[in-house]
């Protein structure tokens, strides 16, 4: 009998020992600080930041956690229109029929800009080509270039990399580059580009293969791939990407980056996002290769 | 005490054969939940539109076929590459091999079929996929023939230890008499060991083919995910996008009941349709080679 009693004890003890090293990000741990928990999810873009932001933000204020988690911006807004998430991150603006659902649940959706993002063109180190137009990069993903020598490179076959149609950064890139903007243009990206699920499925292979051509978010460029110069026109100049290029508007790939509340935000998530847009958590954003707002004295 | 076990022996072959019948339950609610999900998409989407060749799901593009070749290009591949090496090790194992080199082999197939998919995948992006690229000198290594390589090292054990157990099972007596008989130990294996064990080396052969078609985290990565229409063997040296990827890439994305929803559930439909159609297939080959053996024993 003792042994049982014993053998209980020992395996309260160690449950115990294990909610004690999840409680920062565990969501059922309210009882014994007073702690609230932020659930924040969305974009693999903007995962590191968010993750960098509810860090620091942890030291602001030690009873709140932000627990942060990515799969792409439709997942973080899926995830708000079925109530599992507080705060939605999306590289994209919301669309109109996700804004549809949410709304379907009795509350509008409300939109924060917290960041802004280069979308940069990235190429092998042993590619020579240095710049390109805007009307190349699309010509380049509809499939009208397949090879390099058509855009002032070597004889080679163009390998197309892209992320998921699930990432926001995919449908930014179609819109605003393959289709150049124009909402009447129904281009689409070529159906042999390669769709990968991840940044870092991106860079392993524009390292390796010098056929290859991908896009990413400034944030997640390494020094181990090349990016190109781009030009908003045919004989404009060329920009490379960077907070100055963004800020005033020369280099033509930019865009911000959002988060969503479904309807209008508790006091502790309206104090996060307040603190999101102050110069503290805006200097993070500079850290991490984003554009930072620029905030108005 | 008495009555305790009394009531013991009556709850416990109840719940035993709840358990015996969970598993039909299961593959009912599973079925049923798949066809409520996924049956809508053809009221919403045109057969014409599922039969065409181009998938691009956030355009209204649900062209199914790229996926479905996708899917059977990469298994058959892989089926290539772990039938012969599959079943050549089992007989290797069960036929040939001493017992010392056996006990050394076994563990090691067991650890294959332990080592994660995503591990696998990591690898085949990391240096497979340059590795092919290179050395076929393709425009891209993140290939059909990459998914094929990997898928086949996924069925490898699964084919080897259904087999192995199969060649185990056929009686000594049948090997003793063949070589009595005068044939080689080629000829035995090949004439006599072989077919006695068939419905287990095909059930092998089926499991494995079935656990490549399932596998979706190692093909997400490197197969390079492009729905492309495959126009002949050139199919194997390039991208390609299986059924099983589509489902994981896209599934967390979409809104609950829309259309690319239940289209994504459709496809999961037929996924379920085609290993319904292998297991099946593979137990009819059990069963006729069972009712043969009954006839000759009687």
């Amino acid at each position: 009998m003792h042994r049982k009693v014993f053998l209980a004890a020992v395996l309260f003890i160690i449950l115990l020992s294990g909610c004690g090293g999840g409680s920062e990000t565990s969501e059922n741990a309210p009882s014994s600080s007073a702690t609230t928990v932020i659930q924040n999810k969305g974009s693999d873009t903007m995962v590191n930041l968010a993750l960098a932001w509810a860090e620091a933000y942890q030291k602001v204020k030690p009873q709140v956690s932000i627990s942060v988690t990515g799969g792409g911006s439709g997942t973080g807004i899926a995830a708000l229109a079925n109530n599992t998430v507080d705060i939605a991150n999306a590289s994209r603006k919301i669309k109109p029929e996700e804004i549809e659902q949410i709304k379907s649940k009795g509350v509008d959706p409300i939109e924060f800009i917290v960041a802004r993002d280069a979308i940069a063109v990235v190429i092998n180190p042993n590619n020579p080509v240095n710049e390109l137009t805007l009307q190349q990069v699309s010509d380049i993903y509809s499939g009208k270039y397949t090879n390099w020598s058509e855009v002032g490179g070597e004889d080679r076959p163009i390998v197309r990399l892209s992320r998921e149609t699930n990432s926001g950064t995919h449908v930014y890139f179609l819109e605003q580059v393959v289709r150049l903007g124009d909402k009447e243009n129904k281009t689409l990206f070529s159906p042999d580009t390669l769709l990968l699920p991840s940044s870092e499925g991106i860079t392993a292979e524009v390292r390796d293969n010098p056929n290859a051509i991908g896009y990413d978010g400034l944030g997640y460029v390494t020094d181990e791939v090349k990016v190109v110069a781009i030009a908003a026109d045919p004989g404009g100049e060329y920009v490379y990407p960077s907070a100055e290029s963004v800020n005033n508007q020369t280099y033509p790939i930019a865009r911000d980056l959002y988060m969503y509340s479904a309807g209008i935000p508790s006091p502790i998530e309206k104090a996060y996002l307040e603190w999101i847009m102050s110069p503290p958590a805006q200097e993070i954003v500079t850290q991490l290769g984003f554009v930072p707002l620029i905030i108005e004295p | 005490m008495n009555k305790r076990t009394s009531i013991s022996e009556k709850v416990i072959p109840i719940l035993i054969k709840l358990s015996g019948y969970s598993a039909i339950i299961f593959v009912l609610l599973i079925l049923i939940f798949l066809l409520t999900q996924g049956l809508p998409s053809l009221r919403s989407v045109p057969l014409s539109s599922l039969l065409s060749q181009r998938w691009y799901p956030i355009e209204d593009y649900f062209g199914l076929l790229p996926l479905l070749m996708g899917s059977l290009i990469v298994t058959i591949g892989a089926a290539i590459i772990a039938v012969p090496i599959g079943v050549g090790t089992a007989i290797y194992l069960s036929e040939i091999s001493p017992r010392s080199v056996r006990e050394i082999v076994k563990p090691f197939i067991e650890v294959m079929a332990g080592v994660p998919s995503v591990v696998l995948g990591f690898i085949g992006i990391v240096v497979l996929a340059s590795l092919l690229r290179r050395a076929l000198n393709l425009p891209t290594g993140l290939t059909a023939l990459a998914g094929s390589l990997l898928l086949g090292i996924i069925a490898i054990p699964t084919i080897v230890s259904v087999a192995e157990d199969a060649l185990d099972a056929v009686p000594r007596s049948y090997r003793d008499a063949a070589l009595a008989l005068g044939a080689t130990r080629w000829q035995t294996i090949w004439k006599v060991t072989l077919p006695a064990a068939k419905s287990g080396v095909l059930t092998g052969i089926m499991l494995g083919i079935g656990r490549a078609f399932g596998e979706t985290m190692t093909v997400m990565m490197v197969t390079g995910n492009a729905p492309l229409m495959p126009r002949g063997l050139s199919a194997f040296f390039a991208p390609t996008r299986t059924m099983t990827a589509t489902i994981a890439a896209e599934m967390g994305e979409v809104a609950t009941g829309s259309t690319h929803y239940q289209v994504l559930f459709l496809i999961a439909i037929v996924l379920f349709m085609i290993s319904l159609i292998v297991n099946i297939t593979a137990s009819l080959f059990v069963f006729r080679q069972r009712k043969r053996s009954e006839r000759i024993l009687s």
